[in-house]
């Protein structure tokens, strides 16, 4: 047997890696030329994305953007010396008609109003989403939607402001019933006092401020809502109320109390059982039968309800993943501590199990951002909606890939943000291996 | 299940068993499902005591601390903590579990929060302490347990001794009357072992009331005052370390014994 003794009398100094590995040349023999099916796989994918895109860059590239009609459209493409089915794309049905599908047939003269609505979006969503924004936003985050639905519906100023007030009224149920008859009827107090207040005195109220006090703006109806106006009005409400819901249903699936327990489990597997389809022909049709005769209950507000209703639905669901990827012993934690339950979801469950389903939550919100365009099924001209409409134009009449493909785009920034921001806060929750 | 040596001089001088009962279990018996996991136990604590809790895996004893803070209810028989009952009055829980600090075998650190916010969660949330108030006493706990330069990290990027450590810091940041440990170290690394165990043994020499669920014998004979022996959910003996250890009077003791002593 040979010596197996060892001692290193020097340690041996630090070495540059070989230039083989790293830089340029490292990445393509790495990820592109590593061996040689890899290189051949690699050869015919690059040579199908070069025949896809100089297809369609050839017919994207087209100088049309003036063309009133796609007949001129022709003509343009013909004088270039470009012929066939295929010549090159009429960019002129969109430069005519982008205006008509961003805001549908809300009047030109009020479309500062929608761009000021969705500012207003951003600023007021700009301290949730984000913490470099100045925190002094956050007293504007609560008053948003409400600014939001003035600008947009317009009005008289006194219907938001009216509504704003039944949280106020809820606040004052809350204090006083507590304060006679303990927190459980104060909670129950101050849920039921906001909806007799919404259902019965909000209208006579905010007529008679009205009368006595007529500010206001013009108000546009709801049937000139479209596009992608319509679209993320709708979007965008479906969103933000679905989250806050969906994790109440989900505290209320894993609740020890059997009837909030047997409601949220009904609720949830109900509406993920039906078609969103469904749902919004019964918001559209039926839900009218089971109104007061002569009541006018806004079409945008009953899509956006069952919207929101379903988005939550799915939502629950999402967080429930979450809850259940949390460690028994982050409960255990937190009761040992003496928090008490809704202290130790808002501060301990809460804040992980978001955190876990931020994947999937976001995955919702893309999902009910796109099923937005169900909505042209009931009639509502959203993006869709008005494409139909532009294609029936004779002056349009013919053309599909121009306006399909620019939707698709729109859709496709709004929800590619989405993801992007959702893999932000998914690296800004980073906290270490665990 | 080592007996790892202390190395150190144990300061006696304030670890005194006073007259005072800080918890009294009655005839206390509880189920999982028709398992019946704790039979008729009957033990009454008094301030400054420090108890090892050991026996074989299953035997209940995890169970029974765990009943002590309610993180397991029982179903028959009465505890009283610190003059508290507990029943399902959720009120009282949370007070007596404001009263009672915990430590797990598995840290149960909030893996979100970094160790300054889990240490002052507590005391901000539910003792309504002052931020700044709260983050000094955290401070002073964290030098306590020699780990004041992580405050600012996050519990992932800790080992695990450090981690177990932050939990102990965590608890006395609530100022308990009692520290209830739940297999502290079966989680760690030899080398870590040692580090809590002497943050423990530090504990002990201040008088607190512990009682301390551990394979750790050599912390049972130089810290505790009595060691409780259980098996089959039943409190089989009890005794002063050193009578435990030396003289077992149970045949099941003495088997136990053998075999995480033996050799």
């Amino acid at each position: 047997m040979s010596d197996i003794s060892f001692v290193r009398t020097e340690m041996l100094p630090e070495q540059d890696p070989p230039a083989s590995t790293v830089g340029l040349i490292g990445w393509l023999r790495e990820n592109l030329f590593s061996g040689w099916f890899n290189s051949i796989l690699s050869l015919v994918s690059i040579y199908v994305i070069y025949v896809i895109l100089s297809g369609l860059l050839s017919w994207a590239i087209s100088p049309t953007w003036g063309a009133h009609s796609l007949n001129e459209c022709r003509e343009i493409l013909a004088g270039l010396g470009r012929e066939g089915h295929y010549a090159g794309a009429c960019w002129g049905v969109i430069s005519e008609r982008w205006l008509q599908l961003m805001f549908g047939f809300y009047p030109p003269e009020h479309y500062w109003r929608v761009i000021l609505a969705f500012v207003l979006v951003g600023v007021g969503l700009a301290p949730v989403l984000f913490d470099k924004a100045p925190r002094a936003l956050l007293w504007f985050t609560p008053i948003f939607p409400f600014a939001v639905a003035w600008l947009l519906w317009g009005g008289t100023i006194w219907g938001p402001l009216v509504a704003m007030a039944g949280f106020v009224v809820g606040y004052f149920a809350y204090r006083f019933v507590s304060g006679i008859a303990g927190g459980l009827l104060g909670i129950i107090a101050a849920f039921a006092a906001p909806v007799i207040w919404w259902l019965f005195l909000a209208g006579p109220v905010a007529g008679a401020l009205g009368a006595i006090l007529p500010i206001g703006i013009e108000a546009v109806e709801s049937r000139q809502f479209g596009g992608f106006m319509l679209s993320v009005t709708i979007g965008i409400t479906a969103i933000l109320i679905s989250l806050p819901l969906g994790i109440v249903l989900a505290l209320g699936r894993q609740s020890n109390l059997f009837i909030v327990k047997a409601l949220c489990v009904g609720f949830i597997e109900f509406i993920r059982g039906v078609p969103l389809i469904t749902l919004l022909f019964v918001a559209s049709t039926l839900l009218n039968i089971f109104m007061p005769p002569g009541t006018n209950f806004d079409i945008i507000l009953r899509v956006i309800i069952m919207v929101t209703l379903f988005a939550a639905a799915y939502m629950a669901e999402v967080i429930r993943g979450g809850l259940a990827a949390l460690p028994k012993g982050q409960y255990e934690g937190a009761d040992s501590l003496g928090l008490n339950y809704w202290q130790a979801q808002r501060l301990i469950i809460m804040p992980q199990a978001l955190k876990i389903s931020i994947p999937g939550i976001v995955s919702t919100f893309i999902g009910v951002f796109k099923d937005t365009t169900l909505v042209s099924i009931i009639g509502l001209l959203d993006p869709l909606g008005l494409s139909n409409a532009i294609r029936a134009d004779t002056n349009w009449n013919g053309i599909v890939w121009e306006i399909y493909g620019f939707i698709a785009l729109v859709f496709f920034i709004f929800c590619f943000s989405m993801s992007r921001y959702s893999m932000y806060l998914e690296r800004k929750l980073q906290t270490g291996h665990h | 299940m080592s007996e790892l040596a202390i190395d150190r001089e144990i300061d006696r001088s304030k670890m005194q068993v006073s007259d005072e009962v800080a918890i009294q279990i009655t005839n206390m018996n509880k189920w999982y499902g028709s398992f019946h996991v704790l039979r008729d136990i009957n033990l009454t604590v008094n301030k400054g005591e420090r108890i090892v809790i050991a026996g074989p895996s299953g035997s209940g004893k995890s169970t029974m601390i765990r009943c002590i803070n309610r993180l397991e209810e029982h179903q028959q028989g009465q505890i009283i903590v610190d003059g508290i009952e507990l029943t399902s009055d959720l009120k009282n829980i949370d007070k007596v579990r404001s009263e009672v600090g915990m430590c797990f075998q598995h840290f149960n650190l909030f893996p979100h929060l970094t160790i300054l916010e889990n240490c002052t969660l507590a005391p901000i949330w539910v003792r309504k302490t002052p931020r700044k108030e709260a983050e000094e006493t955290a401070m002073h706990f964290l030098e306590k347990v020699k780990i004041p330069e992580q405050a600012d990290k996050y519990p992932g990027q800790l080992s695990g001794g450090q981690q177990q450590r932050v939990a102990i810091a965590r608890s006395l940041c609530m100022k308990p009357k009692i520290m209830l440990f739940d297999e502290p170290t079966s989680a760690l690394d030899p080398e870590m072992i040692k580090e809590v165990l002497d943050t423990m043994i530090e504990l002990a020499e201040e008088g607190m009331t512990m009682l301390c669920v551990t394979h750790e014998m050599g912390f049972a004979r130089q810290v505790a005052n009595r060691v409780i022996f259980m098996d089959q959910g039943q409190i089989v003996e009890q005794n002063e370390p050193e009578e435990f250890f030396n003289n077992p009077k149970s045949e099941r003791t003495k088997l136990f014994l053998s075999q995480i002593l033996g050799h």
